[in-house]
């Protein structure tokens, strides 16, 4: 649960009250700079453009957008690779039986959505463990990253988000199908309802089946934008008035703080979705 | 005034917009999307994921040896315990029994002893007696012996005769034996 | 002219979906408050359902993401 690695964080953090000071401190300094950059670009009165941080351009230089450009996506997606190999790779170097912080941290990540695979989608989904686990730690990390000030968030982008979606309703389809065999067909065709029902409730699983890819894409980079979109409003506000601008700089910490748990949330909710899906296709009788 | 207006929203909703509908950027993003996908799915199925399941592996391998050893060791203190107890039984047991033969050692010793004793007293007694016994007859013969002389001695000085010595010797014994009864 | 016209339609759709997001917020509560009074009756088995909780959490607010993505496109798109 996200909220249990968030108190157990917070323990961690209450054991040292220096590096709870640090982290606090940290926060404010970014929200500073935040509210800073936002007033350099808002001097003019009240005109807002809360949607100019998903606009996508190239890093280095300026031009057209190839399909190769490196963009500022693209960097802030191998930034979550950097972060990712970080934690799961040099944080386990030392293949300690007692693990330092960094790598319990790992295990812990392990541990949680494997268990998720295991009690989600039952024991024979296991093989799909990785690839689950990449999405989840792609998701998780490109939304704390796109959390900094000053980043971008690729995970805002329905192009992004519909691509693992779509990807996920795939596999999910044809494997069903691989598995099963027509029985998958048996997902909607609900046997315990009346016979009368099962035509029409065929019709409304069938909908329902096509629109997990739209609703599964559009959750996450929905609420991924819609976090980012109000904390940039609530610092135009802040940056139209100024110095007296204690009220949006209040409202902007406490969505930020908002956002770090609805990233989290939305990585947990997009990965659990997925385990859901592929039971389905594993499992497809009710 | 109000074609300016139009013309400067025109000119925002171009630029600006919805950056996530802007389609011409959506093959750039797919592109680095699924290379990064594969990056991390390479790093994690090839290094990490092997890497964490066997610290795992072992860390609840050690914990069952752990277990393991602890029980053992437990089991090996048991039995010392059980020896310990077991010695020293043994030794309230021998040590028992070194009380008893020592016992019965001195037991018999003393009843050797006192045996001795009493015969020797035995013995001694009976000497005793022997000899008091002795006494006693000589005692009576010299009574005897007194009194027939003092007999004889009065008869004849009685008499002015020969006393019989045989008849004074009968008398006197007769009396003697009258006497003692 | 018109296009003040088309501007204030667009800006007033954009606010009507915005409630939406309200109703998917009482949803959410909804699903959220059910589970608390569920938990409180039961808290053994609160544990193993808060998997569940998500889900239903997510499909509601689904719903109103939907309506604020309604709205945004109504600001920005159309």
């Amino acid at each position: 649960m996200a909220t249990d690695s968030n108190t157990s964080g917070d323990t961690q953090t209450a054991q040292s009250g220096s590096g709870r000071l640090i982290a606090f401190g940290l926060i404010g300094v970014a929200v500073v700079l935040f509210i800073l950059g936002l007033m350099d670009d808002y001097e003019s009165g009240l005109s807002i453009h809360p949607m100019d941080q998903f606009i996508i351009e190239p890093f280095f230089g300026d031009g057209p957008i190839h399909w190769y450009t490196v963009t500022n996506s693209t960097v802030w997606m191998a930034a979550a690779i950097l972060a990712i190999t970080a934690l799961m790779v040099l944080g386990t170097r030392g293949r300690a039986v007692i693990p330092s912080r960094v790598q319990s941290v790992a295990e812990l990540a392990y541990g949680f959505v494997r268990k998720m695979v295991e009690d989600v989608a039952g024991k024979d989904a296991l093989p799909y463990f990785p690839y689950i686990f990449t999405l989840f730690l792609f998701i998780l990390f490109a939304n704390f990253l796109g959390l900094i000030p000053g980043s971008f968030t690729s995970t805002s982008h329905i192009a992004v988000t519909a691509v693992m979606a779509g990807a996920v309703f795939l596999t999910v389809t044809i494997l069903g199908f691989i598995k099963n065999g027509a029985g998958f067909l048996s997902l909607f065709w609900v046997s315990s309802a009346p016979l009368v029902l099962r035509p029409i409730l065929a019709v409304i699983e069938l909908i329902s089946y096509f629109v997990r890819p739209v609703s599964h894409s559009i959750r996450l980079a929905g609420n991924v934008m819609a976090g980012h979109a109000v904390l940039k409003v609530f610092a135009g506000f802040a940056g139209a008035l100024g110095v007296g601008a204690v009220a949006p700089i209040i409202g902007v910490i406490a969505i930020y703080g908002l956002e770090v748990l609805v990233s989290a949330i939305q990585a947990y909710v997009f990965t659990i979705l997925t385990c859901v899906y592929l039971k389905d296709a594993l499992h497809p009788h009710h | 005034m109000a074609d300016e207006a139009l013309v400067a929203a025109e000119e925002a909703a171009g630029a600006a917009g919805m950056p996530q509908l802007e389609f011409s950027t959506f093959p750039n993003q797919i592109f680095w999307l699924v290379v990064t996908l594969i990056v991390i799915y390479l790093i994690l199925s090839r290094i990490a994921l092997p890497r964490i399941g066997a610290v795992l592996a072992e860390r609840q391998g050690t914990i069952t040896n752990d277990i393991a050893a602890a029980e053992d060791l437990k089991r090996q203190a048991s039995d010392a315990e059980e020896a310990y107890n077991k010695a020293l039984a043994d030794a309230r047991a021998e040590a028992q029994e070194i009380i008893a033969e020592t016992r019965a050692e001195i037991q018999a010793e003393l009843a050797e002893a006192t045996a001795h004793a009493d015969a020797e007293i035995a013995a001694k007694v009976a000497e005793s007696e022997a000899r008091i016994g002795e006494i006693r007859a000589g005692a009576m013969q010299s009574v005897e012996e007194v009194a027939r002389d003092t007999a004889t001695a009065l008869v004849a000085a009685l008499s002015e005769g020969k006393a019989d010595a045989a008849a004074v010797k009968d008398a006197v014994a007769e009396r003697m034996q009258g006497g003692r009864q | 002219m018109e296009g003040d016209i088309a501007n204030m339609g667009q800006f007033i759709g954009a606010g009507l979906a915005a409630i939406g997001s309200g109703a998917a917020a009482i949803g959410v509560g909804h699903v959220a408050g059910n589970f608390l009074a569920g938990a409180l009756r039961n808290p053994s088995a609160a544990a193993g359902q808060t998997a569940t909780l998500f889900i239903g959490i997510a499909f509601a607010e689904a719903l109103g993401i939907f309506a604020f993505l309604v709205a945004l496109l109504l600001m920005f798109a159309v």
